[in-house]
């Protein structure tokens, strides 16, 4: 079973919640947190499980070789990215641009393209008895997360429950953590802001054709709009959870596993009975 | 000479910290902006800044491939040469995984696949309190967001240049990959906003190191500051490693969330306590920016 947490707007509490949902898995079954926020990757702040594997990754991006090139200029009309530009009738290749598509090597007929290895990014790999992480760590000015998020998704590939920490938002990045998934469970923040992104993050999982849960969190006082949407468009609510102030203390201090489970175990338990029935 | 126009992003790596309110919160101080919401994948400044729609300008991101049933044989070379798994069985596209490189257009030896255009989003030019304030719609998982970004920044500056304005108050989106990146190359100042929490902390650290990479201004701001005094310290030995100045502390206040659903911004509520804390954030950032 694979669940992906996503939520459109960040801070909302995805990785608070699938934290702890990993952990209380892991309880009873073999369970894989998969840090998919590879900008921003903050599970193991919190699960704190020993890295035991790290490795590279690494894209193709285009090397031309001076002695081969003519200047046909093939390689700069077929990149669709602007990462090929002809300076003086030689090809100037901007790495940072480059979607690794490989259609540059393919057109050129000198053959004076190959492809070499660019590193993006590490992935982290660890476990913990039952508990199993791998996360993805983007290099600092680094564009391209999705290379690093598929890797992250290749992990872990026999736990039972695969749980995927989606980053912020709704487009590639998103797209790529949730693809794949049995379910996606949204977090919610019962706002105007925490809705309308709510939203967005439902629409991908619509257009992926992926079932959807709600679990609300942060709840001050009830936000109609999204009530009324969750209840036109029959979206289940695994959980409320309230806004608590304790929460944020227990993240500031790096124990709000513990303290969710101590708190709100009966939240987590019906979210994983709505799993369990899922998988049957 | 056109008087030269200064830009202000407002970024924070993690999500949740408060970037949008504090935003819109300095767009109601400014006398003079112009405001642009850069989150494209999650647009939330529209909902607190009323505003009247001018102009809806289609944006056209990266083409998709079409594969041509009458023309397809079936050959297969274009799942082969697809490097994003975009071509599944029976050959179609799957328009969310095309990355629009067109490699199996070219590859196709039955000449079955056209690249076609694709609005991706639009980008929308209204006005709030008589102001130019600019955001986006990004259709449902389209990429490119770092190119509409550029796009909604390219039109402030124009509008800035044409009309006279010298400030122009970019809210980011969370993270430090491509559409961040676009938000704020070439500003003259970044503010982070961060908060007490160990993510807060971890993801500051990142975001730091990404102004630095690209050798921009910053400095910070730390919002929800009561819920830990000792991450406070934390925090500014953070700052003081990558010699970046903390210049403002925002208590915890529900008012947030209050002025939010109102659909305001945190300032028109004179009385709370992080309306005070903005406005004196704020003129930090004027003297900053020498406004």
């Amino acid at each position: 079973m694979k669940i992906a947490i996503a939520s459109g707007k960040g801070g909302t509490g995805k990785t608070t919640i699938s934290t702890t949902l990993a952990y209380y898995f892991a309880q009873q079954f073999p369970t894989a947190l998969l840090d998919c926020d590879v900008e921003e990757p903050d599970a193991n702040i919190f699960l704190n499980i020993p890295v035991s594997r790290t490795f590279d990754v690494d894209v193709l991006i285009p090397q031309v070789d001076m002695d081969l090139c003519t200047g046909c200029g093939r390689c700069e009309k077929m990149c669709q990215y602007n990462a090929i530009v002809l300076i003086k009738g030689k090809p100037l290749v901007l790495p940072e641009l480059c979607h690794s598509c490989g259609g540059c090597y393919l057109v050129c007929p000198e053959k004076a393209i190959k492809e070499v290895k660019r590193s993006v990014g590490t992935v982290e790999v660890g476990v913990n008895g039952n508990l199993h992480y791998a996360g993805g760590i983007l290099n600092i000015g680094e564009h391209m997360a999705i290379p690093l998020i598929d890797e992250v998704k290749k992990e872990h590939y026999n736990a039972t429950f695969r749980i995927v920490d989606a980053p912020p938002g709704s487009s590639c990045p998103v797209v790529h953590s949730m693809q794949g998934n049995d379910l996606i469970i949204i977090v919610v923040e019962p706002t105007p802001f925490g809705f309308h992104d709510a939203v967005l993050a439902y629409d991908v999982a619509k257009t992926l054709n992926i079932p959807c849960a709600v679990v609300i969190n942060n709840l001050v006082e009830e936000y109609k709009p999204l009530f009324s949407f969750l209840e036109k468009e029959n979206i289940p609510v695994l959980a409320v959870i309230p806004h608590d102030v304790d929460v944020a203390r227990s993240c500031a201090q790096g124990n709000c596993i513990e303290y969710m489970l101590t708190k709100y175990q009966d939240k987590f338990e019906a979210i994983m009975r709505y799993i369990k029935e899922k998988v049957q | 000479m056109t008087n030269t126009i200064k830009q202000l992003a407002i970024v924070s790596g993690k999500g949740g910290t408060g970037k949008t309110s504090i935003a819109a919160s300095f767009a109601k101080l400014a006398k003079q902006r112009i405001v642009v919401d850069c989150d494209v994948d999650a647009s939330n400044m529209p909902l607190v800044l009323p505003h009247t729609i001018i102009e809806e300008i289609p944006f056209l991101g990266e083409k998709k491939a079409v594969i041509s049933q009458d023309r397809c044989r079936g050959c297969g070379d274009c799942v082969i040469y697809c490097r994003f798994n975009a071509i599944k069985d029976f050959y179609v596209v799957e328009p969310v995984l095309c990355e629009g490189c067109a490699v199996c257009t070219m590859m196709c030896p039955y000449e079955a696949i056209d690249m076609v255009d694709n609005q991706s989003g639009t980008v929308v030019i209204s006005q709030s309190d008589d102001q130019p304030f600019l955001f986006a719609k990004m259709g449902v998982g389209q990429g490119n967001s770092g190119k509409l970004v550029s796009e909604l920044r390219e039109k402030a500056k124009s509008i800035a240049e044409e009309d006279n304005y010298n400030l122009i108050i970019i809210d980011g989106p969370p993270g430090i990959g491509c559409p961040v990146i676009s938000s704020i190359t070439g500003v003259s100042h970044v503010l982070i906003v961060t908060e007490p929490t160990l993510s807060g902390m971890h993801d500051l650290e990142r975001i730091i190191q990404l102004t630095k990479h690209f050798r921009i201004n910053a400095s910070v701001c730390i919002n929800k500051s009561t819920i830990s005094s000792d991450n406070i310290e934390k925090i500014k030995e953070i700052c003081s490693k990558f010699d970046i100045a903390v210049i403002g502390t925002i208590p915890l206040d529900m008012d947030f969330v209050k002025a939010q659903i109102a659909g305001k911004t945190i300032v028109e509520y004179p009385n709370s306590v992080a309306s005070q804390a903005i406005k004196s954030l704020w003129e930090r950032i004027s003297q900053l920016l020498n406004l």
